[in-house]
């Protein structure tokens, strides 16, 4: 931790208006930083796009069995092709020593925390989202799991976004941290998983959906609402 | 505003490597820490950018005065050098960045990406970045590496004009960066020494 004198200045700088523009510029740099060269944007997505392309390859024509196991496949994509950018999230910034020089600069580390996740998932949750009703087709989910699987996505996604913020946090700074940070994460997505790909199937045979689409909601709101502070801890600590 | 030391010690992965330091800095006035390698320079200007804490003493610096640059700059290569600064200048909502390029010799590189400048293009980048968090304290650590003779006179004039303006610094470097007026801070005798140098005599008196 730091000295009181030194962290009460973040806070004594940031009235909101300063860490609310702090986050918005962040947010659109590293928005810019993924669309230019090499940032990454659009790999999660293709290898979402050639997971699904390759099931139905793999599992063969059988009637009933791609329907059956859409969901779980749908899901396993997206938490899959969350990861392959999460290890970029804070390493970049602090081989290139920006994360540093954000930690001493007048916006929170949660808040950088928060700005950097939200910059995430809208180049990655959120086309996951919005491609997978078409990769549904290849996987032949039933007619009335489309609404659905969007649904579920669009509230599942943001927690993987903050969790693996989180892990890519607390493995900053480390090499090779990326299969580190995989094996850290992954079990931590096992509730988003579970819940998510349930909404789907339960959507899919017109059951009642209210209490895993509850707690996928509920998932998503206490990683949001928690996390950011325990990722500037781990930032905080790893930056020493 | 005054930058006060008081009894200091810093450590770097649990060990301390300097301690007992002592000082007070005020407006207008430069410290320029010399010391060879390892012996803790970029520790105590980290210690005192907030990113550590203290290993003892304590140190006093006024809220939100603090403009830290450190051995790398903090460039994104494929953003354009305006681009960089102006991100920059909004997260610390200071004064705008037409002075920083023009004080550094960069506006003919504006619009070029940070990832074509040569080393010292980017040297100079990242102390632009300086000028625009409008800090009164700059902790600058090795602020020269990769400058050519005239690019330190212009960094020089720079930061004598930061002083003019009441700011302070604290310079770690081995190169003379033609500030007389500053004070030089030998680190050598601060140093923390873990072995004894007069023997193990006293153990078996």
């Amino acid at each position: 931790m730091p000295p009181a004198g030194v962290s009460g200045q973040e806070e004594a700088a940031g009235p909101e208006e300063v860490g609310g523009q702090g986050m918005k510029t962040l947010l659109i740099r590293d928005l810019r930083l993924a669309m230019r060269a090499g940032g990454g944007f659009g790999l999660g997505l293709a290898f979402f796009f050639l997971l699904a392309v390759l099931v139905p390859l793999g599992v063969g024509p059988e009637g009933g069995v791609l329907a059956r196991i859409a969901p779980g496949i749908l899901w396993v994509g997206a938490l899959l092709s969350c990861l392959l950018s999460l290890d970029r999230l804070f390493a970049l910034d602090h081989e290139d020593g920006s994360l540093d020089l954000l930690a001493t600069a007048p916006i929170p580390l949660e808040a950088v925390v928060v700005a950097k996740a939200l910059a995430h998932w809208l180049v990655t949750g959120l086309p996951l989202t919005l491609v997978a009703p078409i990769l549904a087709l290849f996987l032949n989910l039933p007619q009335a799991g489309y609404v659905w699987l969007v649904v579920s996505l669009l509230l599942g996604t943001p927690a993987l976004s903050v969790i693996g913020a989180f892990g890519a946090a607390l493995t900053v700074g480390l090499r090779r941290g990326g299969l580190l940070l995989s094996l850290l994460v992954l079990p931590l997505y096992v509730p988003t998983l579970i819940f998510g790909a349930e909404v789907i199937r339960r959507g899919s045979e017109a059951m009642a959906l209210a209490t895993p689409l509850a707690l996928l909601a509920a998932i998503s709101l206490g990683a949001v609402a928690l996390l950011p502070f325990a990722a500037a801890a781990a930032i905080r600590v790893n930056l020493r | 505003m005054q930058l006060v030391l008081n009894n200091l010690a810093v450590a770097r992965g649990g060990v301390t490597v300097l301690q007992g330091l002592t000082l007070s800095l005020s407006p207008g006035r430069a410290l320029i820490l010399r010391g060879p390698n390892g012996s803790g320079k970029t520790t105590l200007l980290r210690t005192l950018a907030g990113l550590q804490p203290p290993a003892a003493g304590s140190y006093d610096l006024p809220a939100d005065s603090v403009a830290y640059a450190a051995h790398v700059d903090g460039l994104k290569s494929t953003l354009t050098v305006a681009e960089n600064l102006r991100f920059w200048a909004e997260i610390y909502g200071g004064p705008g960045m037409d002075l920083a390029l023009q004080s550094l010799d960069l506006e003919a590189l504006a619009h070029r990406r940070a990832g074509e400048l040569s080393a010292g293009q980017k040297r100079r980048l990242g102390l632009a970045r300086l000028l625009v968090t409008g800090r009164p304290v700059w902790l600058l650590d090795e602020p020269t590496v990769s400058l050519d003779v005239a690019s330190v006179a212009l960094f020089a004039g720079v930061v004598r004009q930061h002083l003019a303006d009441g700011g302070l610094a604290m310079i770690a470097t081995h190169v003379d960066l033609g500030l007389p007026e500053a004070e030089v801070l030998d680190l050598e005798p601060h140093r923390a020494r873990l072995i004894a140098r007069d023997g193990f005599d006293e153990a078996f008196a």
